[in-house]
């Protein structure tokens, strides 16, 4: 009976153990970016203005302030939602250039985000057919790069919407460039 | 639009029924009622109709591509082809939860009609625990994936299946693993029923037999699928990664196979009740715990479809509230065990069927580390390592070689006691001719590898007995073709290993490289414009020593949705050796990087594979 009970009870801590060990692991990021990808150059985007439609080229876009941070969104995706309290944070930290790109959607629906959410963009570019993002090599929606304006290297790129975590790591790029 | 509101309440149909059918299970058996098993009936089907019709609003929206559906959005594209609109279904996370559920009310009806000699508390405590799975999955389809959400406004396009899914193979197996693992859970409930309600016996042991093998032989093809698949699609030249996913489906066969074992020696002896019962609850945790790995976003591999936390925290208590479940069961009602004393001969077909287990076990438990430690190993210390071949080849090897010879010669010995005959003067010969044999064949090649004369050896050893024993006997054929076909499938995979080649080059076209046994020329490229992608062909030309031709025409796929561009082989197969020849871009379609390798028996891989399977089948037919 002793021994039935000990089982038990051994049985019942390793299992314990077992699960510990993969709930922890469940919280650990996994969200996969490149070793080797900030030593890209960004390349001089031919995109259009949001609203006026007008061509505009990325390295003009570059010429003010020391950051860049592109993020690409569209309004039919969930996960921006979700991200867009933390771009609009991000909007207020003075000394940089907060772009958003508009991946393939339309015009009304992009408006009516930005009217619902709030727009933090400093400009909006319209990537209507989706190559804009493809030649900045992006994997999908949302995702974000942080670009140093003077080389035009891309710092970091984040896949997937921001989280607190990506979020203070932004800021310390921030504060670090702004010394 | 419509379609999405039939599905989603055609499911919570399906759940409210779950929770009937659970409420009257546990009525039934405090009353144990005799005759009213003809409700459960009417239940069960009514259950697997809704989930049906619900399966087949979701295929009916992934055809007329429609994008207010969430799931089809992000999986579908108007350009696809009808085919992998279809099969696009199950080609991602939510449709595949809900194949996983038609499997399981499927089975479980089955399994209702299948069972009608046995007694009615037994099947119905069966259902009960049946019932538990699907209420909980159901749940989880429901809160955490529910494949019917809808979008709004309705995009005017979606974001397009992963060009990688996009094959003929990957259509048919996750369905046919998925038969595999959901046939587990029968196993796994009935060995419950039987344990709660004593019927733990030999005729127990011969209505399960059938789920088990017929879960085996599903199993074993869908993970032969998946290797193809991989082989052929991802064009890396081999067709067994150690990848966390694929050791994940290679768990439950182990134990799978081992439950095989055992079940007959309940059958036959009326013993090994209680390891019996460990195997069904393992065998069925363990695929538990592949859904789990696989779906929580806990590993990175090409099967991740979703990181979302709440999802694999969801599967994780799910999982361990039905290990726990068990585990309470099988200390509440050991006592049903009627424990017989019976002295185990060291000579008997049952010592060595338990032999057979513990090797089986001990493979397992390697397979388990060096998929569950890096996990482990990351969450308490932060720290990343990567487990790979060498691990599982050192630790494997030297255990296959006793392995393989046990396997040669057990199946001949008889029940409770066999006579110790006078030392087998025919076989030691054949074993020590073979000895000599692969010495020779390992000094010849040059060969590296872990004990590779003695496991040469006991290849061949296992090879030539089968051999005779598939000839010689009419009993038993089933076990003596899948034993044979193991050491064709065995030989094969060392052969390949021993024999492999491979020639990596850059090269521009019109280039000509000379290696080992031949020359490669680059002849030219062509660029095509298909449906959803663009086509880059490249056309080699490969002169062996012999004189020999072969044109190979590699592929880039670039894919427009999403933009991902895959690199399709050309793999020239005949009956004994493979040629494949893959090249990658460089940088602006002018260099590109060829990789050319010389592949022998992997037909006989495959091949052998699927006898493994058919072997088990035979079980089905030599009874009618």
């Amino acid at each position: 009976m002793i021994k039935k009970k000990f089982n038990l009870i051994l049985i019942i801590f390793i299992f314990s153990f077992i699960f510990l060990g993969l709930f922890l692991g469940l919280k650990k990021e996994s969200y996969y970016v490149p070793k080797n990808f900030n030593t890209k150059k960004v390349i001089n985007l031919k995109s259009k203005e949001f609203f006026s439609r007008k061509e505009i080229k990325l390295y003009d876009i570059l010429k003010n302030d020391n950051l860049t941070i592109i993020n690409i969104w569209a309004s039919w995706c969930l996960p921006c939602r979700e991200e867009h309290k933390y771009i609009l944070a991000l909007s207020k930290e003075s000394n940089i250039n907060l772009v958003g790109l508009n991946y393939k959607d339309k015009f009304s629906n992009a408006k009516k985000f930005i009217k619902k959410y709030g727009d933090p963009y400093d400009i909006i570019l319209a990537d209507t057919d989706g190559t804009n993002s493809i030649e900045l090599g992006a994997y999908g929606v949302p995702e974000t790069f942080v670009i140093e304006n003077k080389k035009k290297k891309i710092l970091k790129k984040y896949i997937g919407p921001l989280n607190k975590i990506s979020f203070n790591e932004i800021k310390k790029i921030i504060k670090d460039e702004n010394k | 639009m419509i379609s999405n509101y039939i599905g989603f309440y055609a499911l919570s149909f399906g759940l409210i029924i779950s929770v009937l059918i659970i409420i009257k299970s546990i009525f039934f058996l405090k009353k144990n009622n005799e005759d009213k098993s003809k409700n459960f009936f009417s239940l069960l089907s009514s259950q697997f109709t809704l989930i049906i019709i619900s399966f087949f609003s979701l295929i009916y929206s992934f055809v007329n591509s429609d994008f207010s559906n969430n799931t089809v959005f992000n999986h579908s594209h108007t350009t696809k082809p009808l085919f992998y609109k279809i099969s696009g279904t199950w080609g991602n996370h939510e449709g595949s939860l809900l194949l996983w559920l038609l499997v399981l009310t499927f089975f479980i009806l089955i399994f209702f009609l299948k069972s009608r000699n046995l007694k009615l508390s037994y099947r119905v405590f069966t259902i009960f625990f049946q019932q538990i799975i699907i209420f909980g999955f159901i749940l989880f389809i429901i809160f955490t994936s529910n494949p019917f959400g809808i979008l709004y406004p309705i995009p005017e396009q979606g974001l397009g299946l992963n060009p990688i899914l996009q094959d003929p193979l990957l259509a048919i197996h996750p369905p046919i693993l998925y038969i595999g693992y959901v046939g587990t859970s029968i196993i796994f409930s009935s060995s419950l029923a039987a344990l709660v309600t004593r019927s733990m016996n030999q005729v127990w042991a011969k209505h399960i037999k059938k789920w088990i093998f017929a879960s085996w032989i599903f199993l074993t093809l869908g993970i032969m699928l998946g290797s193809i698949w991989a082989y052929y699609e991802l064009g890396w030249g081999g067709f067994w990664f150690w990848d966390p996913v694929e050791n994940v489906s290679l768990m439950p066969w182990f134990c799978l196979t081992a439950l095989i074992h055992t079940i007959s020696v309940l059958e036959k002896r009326n013993m090994l009740q209680s390891w019996t019962f460990m195997l069904s609850i393992m065998t069925f945790s363990l695929s538990m715990s592949g859904t789990f790995l696989v779906r929580s976003g806990i590993l990175n591999s090409i099967h991740t479809f979703a990181n979302d936390p709440s999802r694999g925290l969801f599967i994780l208590v799910f999982l361990f509230v039905l290990i726990l479940l068990s585990i309470f069961i099988f200390f509440t009602y050991y006592e049903n065990i009627k424990i017989r004393k019976i002295q185990f001969l060291f000579i008997s077909k049952e010592t060595s069927i338990l032999l057979n287990n513990w090797f089986l076990m001990y493979f397992l438990s390697v397979v388990l580390i060096g998929t569950v430690y890096p996990i482990f190993l990351e969450a308490f210390t932060n720290e990343k390592i990567s487990v790979g071949e060498p691990f599982y080849q050192k630790l494997i090897t030297p255990f296959m070689v006793p392995f393989l010879i046990l396997m040669a010669l057990a199946p001949n010995i008889k029940w409770i006691k066999n006579k110790i005959e006078k030392l087998n003067i025919k076989i030691l010969t054949l074993f020590i001719i073979n000895l000599f044999l692969s010495f020779y064949i390992v000094k010849l090649t040059n060969t590296k590898y872990l004990f590779a004369t003695l496991l040469i050896t006991s290849a061949f050893f296992l090879f030539l007995i089968s051999l005779r024993d598939v000839l010689n006997t009419n009993s038993l054929m089933s076990q003596r073709i899948s034993h044979f076909a193991f050491s064709i499938f065995i030989l094969s995979i060392l052969f390949n290993s021993i024999f492999t080649k491979e020639f990596n080059s850059n090269m521009s076209v019109g280039d000509e490289m000379k290696f080992f046994n031949g020359t490669i020329k680059f002849l030219k490229i062509n660029i095509y414009e298909e449906n959803n992608y663009q086509n880059i062909k490249g056309t080699f030309k490969f002169k062996n020593s012999r004189n020999n031709n072969i044109y190979f025409e590699p592929e880039i796929r670039i894919y427009n949705q999403p933009n991902i561009s895959t690199s399709e082989a050309d793999i020239k197969t005949n009956l004994f050796t493979d040629n494949i020849l893959n090249f990658n871009l460089i940088n602006d379609k002018e260099y590109f990087s060829v990789r050319y390798q010389y592949k022998p028996l992997m037909f006989w891989v495959w091949i052998s594979t699927f006898f493994i399977a058919f072997g088990g089948a035979l079980t089905f037919i030599r009874k009618k």
